[in-house]
């Protein structure tokens, strides 16, 4: 459990299809993640790695298919068009997203922005979180900072401190080392590594092997929207994720 | 979280960013001002000739101004993909319109304040007489205008010619607004000024329609 007690949640993808006018962006996805896991996906660009993830997150509608979160407890919440808005709310809260955009705000300083996340997600002592979160991503000295002023790395270290802010049980993440400094990927890789410890469930898309690459005890692998490759054994894995765009 | 003190958490963020950037209100200022002070060239602002034009001339440069005005609101979540984060965090997505919409329909009211003595000097009008009916079809147009902007401006933000789709959608749909605006406030500047009920009740009816629509569908215009 974490600290707000939201139990580890999978996610389970069933026969999702995602089409944009005539063009085929996800095709028969069906697979299931099981709380507490790290997955990778692999795959060369425009294979649907993003849509995918962007459907996991709640943000894109599949034009067909379900996506259910089913919990270690047994409870499965919903987040297609048949779920109550109860059910998407409660799957939305237990998801947390690092997108290839930095999803903050310029105009505001990494404090402001995370606060207005934390405010909205309802995180608990906000003040507090905010203020360790921006210790552990190294951005404490230059929170009253606006974040336009900072180097594409720095901002993605508050993209990932505003999706940790609420604790999710399911951590969603687009080539989340972009921008980040070799100490930076040192520091997100520790940081994924205790989140599994905790039961998150990570799913996350990886262009190369690195320290993050790693974690993942399972890669999929894309190619123009079908999975072709799907493997929990060591070298395969490793094997999916250093040749991804190959 | 309440819709309240969502809305509130993200309606600081709309005052914190504009009075921070100042785009906004500038360009809408500016605006209002070089409409009022150049038509005041082209006729004599005499009382019978400023009561005529004034209104109509005056809410058209209200009108075009917010369309200038409300093309960002959505644009500019664009920049970060700031919206899908917003989309994340709150539990009711109308949150997200009642912000934008009360931000907008402040800037509005604060560029018309600050204008209306400049109209009345230029154009010989006088308002302090009716300042508190003015203030209200200043409230309620401005509210019309931007209930029905920031929907149009959440729809055509995700469109292709998106520059131009805004006024197309925006100024027919505003026409009802235009005029009701018009008359009550023609009446206000008469010589025995008066207050048209029928247009105040319109601009009422209008606001209370297109904010209940906005409420029932605004999930489904900020979908991807």
């Amino acid at each position: 459990m974490t600290s707000r007690g939201v139990s580890p949640t999978g996610i389970r993808f069933e026969n999702i299809e995602k089409r944009y006018g005539g063009l085929a962006a996800l095709r028969r996805i069906r697979f299931e993640i099981a709380p507490g896991e790290c997955v990778a996906l692999a795959g060369r660009n425009g294979s649907g790695k993003t849509t995918l993830l962007r459907i996991a997150a709640g943000l894109v509608r599949p034009t067909s298919g379900e996506l259910t979160f089913p919990s270690a407890l047994g409870a499965v919440a919903g987040a297609t068009s048949r779920a109550s808005k109860a059910e998407a709310v409660r799957a939305k809260v237990s998801r947390g997203f690092v997108a290839h955009a930095t999803m903050v705000y310029d105009e505001l300083t990494a404090e402001e922005n995370l606060l207005l996340f934390a405010r909205l997600q309802q995180t608990p002592n906000a003040a507090a979180r905010v203020e360790r979160l921006l210790h552990e991503v190294g951005l404490f000295d230059r929170r009253a900072s606006l974040v336009r002023t900072f180097s594409r790395g720095m901002r993605q270290r508050v993209a990932i401190a505003r999706a940790l802010l609420h604790e999710p049980s399911i951590l969603l993440l687009d080539e989340p080392s972009t921008g980040l400094d070799p100490q930076g990927v040192a520091w997100l890789a520790a940081t994924l590594r205790q989140l599994c410890d905790a039961g998150c469930t990570i799913l996350m898309s990886l262009h190369g092997e690195s320290e993050i690459s790693m974690l993942a005890t399972r890669a999929i692998r894309l190619d123009a929207g079908l999975i072709v490759a799907d493997t929990r054994t060591g070298a395969e894995v490793r094997s999916i994720l250093t040749f991804a765009d190959a | 979280m309440s819709l309240l003190s969502s809305t509130t958490a993200l309606l600081g963020k709309e005052l914190r960013t504009e009075f921070r950037s100042r785009e906004l209100l500038t360009t809408t200022v500016v605006f209002i001002l070089m409409v009022i002070v150049l038509f005041s060239f082209t006729f004599d602002p005499t009382y019978n000739e400023s009561r005529r034009f004034g209104p109509g001339l005056l809410w058209l440069a209200f009108l075009f101004a917010a369309s200038l005005m409300l093309q960002p609101c959505f644009l500019r979540e664009q920049n970060n993909d700031t919206l899908s984060a917003l989309r994340l965090s709150v539990s009711d997505p109308f949150a997200i319109f009642l912000a934008k919409l009360v931000a907008n329909t402040l800037f509005l009211l604060f560029t018309e304040v600050l204008m209306l003595p400049v109209f009345a000097i230029l154009y010989n009008v006088p308002v302090l007489r009716v300042l508190g009916q003015l203030l209200l079809v200043f409230f309620l147009g401005s509210l019309g205008v931007s209930i029905a902007g920031t929907a149009l401006s959440a729809i055509s933000a995700q469109a292709r010619m998106r520059e131009l789709l805004l006024p197309l959608l925006l100024l027919p749909l505003l026409t009802p607004v235009l005029v009701s605006s018009t008359e009550v406030t023609i009446g206000l500047l008469e010589a025995s000024p008066y207050v048209e009920w029928k247009g105040i009740g319109f601009l009422v009816a209008f606001d209370v329609v297109f904010l209940t629509l906005l409420w029932l569908l605004g999930e489904y215009l900020l979908e991807e």
